[in-house]
């Protein structure tokens, strides 16, 4: 059970979902939590190519949760970011429905 | 089946089974709480592959921090009693269709498709002196850049989300 291949499948699950949310939703708040999940299975990717395959040459085993940590760090930056602007846009708007958002202009 | 594959199978239900809410539903309260179920999930996964740091890492500030950001985030965005909790979907065939399409390649060509040259297995020990050692000498720079990316942002987001001074 434990195998590269279990890791590949969830991930690959949260990918594919992620992108689903992300393309399929209105609401500014949900999009956010497509790109949590996307950032999420990458994540899982990394960590279980470098518990699972073998290391070429110059690498350690451990670079793969290196950028693991490196990815949760950007996502909660730009989590911060994606949520001053949603609650600035809301400001202005009244609404943060992704179709009526239409001008970058204040 | 051993018992840790039954707590590995547990683990992974828990965090593709909440994804589909987080998808599918049309709550928009109810995708934020089947999140925090996705990312405990992903923190007993990383236990699994012997990423004890990580899995700490996740909980504190993933559930802990983005998270909670987002169900204010969430909050902060619906007027009480209006349609916008409930959010509307458009094109939502197309993006199933786009999704599945994405899964099969993602799944089948690099998880089935490529036999990946495997490493023997290696025990699992604890790694936070060994990510403490990287972080500081292989990777120094992109740790120095993501201070300066914290910074920025930090900055920067007091800047967008205050209230403009007229």
């Amino acid at each position: 059970m434990n195998r590269l291949e279990s890791y590949l499948f969830i991930s690959s699950i949260l990918a594919a979902l992620g992108v689903v949310t992300i393309a399929s939703r209105r609401n500014a708040v949900a999009i956010l939590m497509g790109i949590e999940l996307l950032l999420n299975a990458a994540a899982l990717n990394f960590v279980a190519f470098g518990r699972f395959v073998k290391n070429a040459a110059g690498t350690h085993p451990l670079d793969g949760q290196i950028f693991a940590i490196f990815i949760i760090v950007l996502a909660a930056a730009e989590a911060v970011i994606l949520l001053a602007v949603i609650i600035a846009i809301y400001r202005q708007v009244e609404s943060i429905d992704a179709d009526r958002l239409r001008e970058l202009k204040g | 089946m051993k018992p840790s594959d039954l707590f590995f199978v547990l683990f992974a239900l828990m965090t593709v089974a909440p994804a589909f809410v987080v998808a599918f539903s049309r709550s928009l309260v109810h995708s934020a709480f089947a999140l925090l179920f996705t990312l405990v999930g992903m923190a007993g996964l990383y236990g699994f592959l012997a990423a004890d740091f990580l899995a700490v890492l996740q909980i504190l500030l993933y559930v802990g921090g983005i998270l909670v950001l987002i169900l204010f985030g969430v909050l902060f965005t619906q007027k009480a009693h209006t349609p916008e909790a409930t959010t509307g979907r458009f094109a939502f065939a197309p993006v199933l269709l786009v999704g599945a399409v994405l899964f099969a390649v993602l799944f089948v060509v690099l998880g089935i498709g490529i036999s990946w040259p495997l490493a023997e297995e290696r025990p699992a020990e604890p790694t936070i002196r060994t990510l403490g050692n990287l972080l500081l000498s292989r990777h120094l720079l992109p740790f120095e850049a993501a201070s300066v990316v914290l910074l920025t942002v930090l900055i920067g987001a007091v800047a967008i989300a205050r209230k403009e001074l007229r």
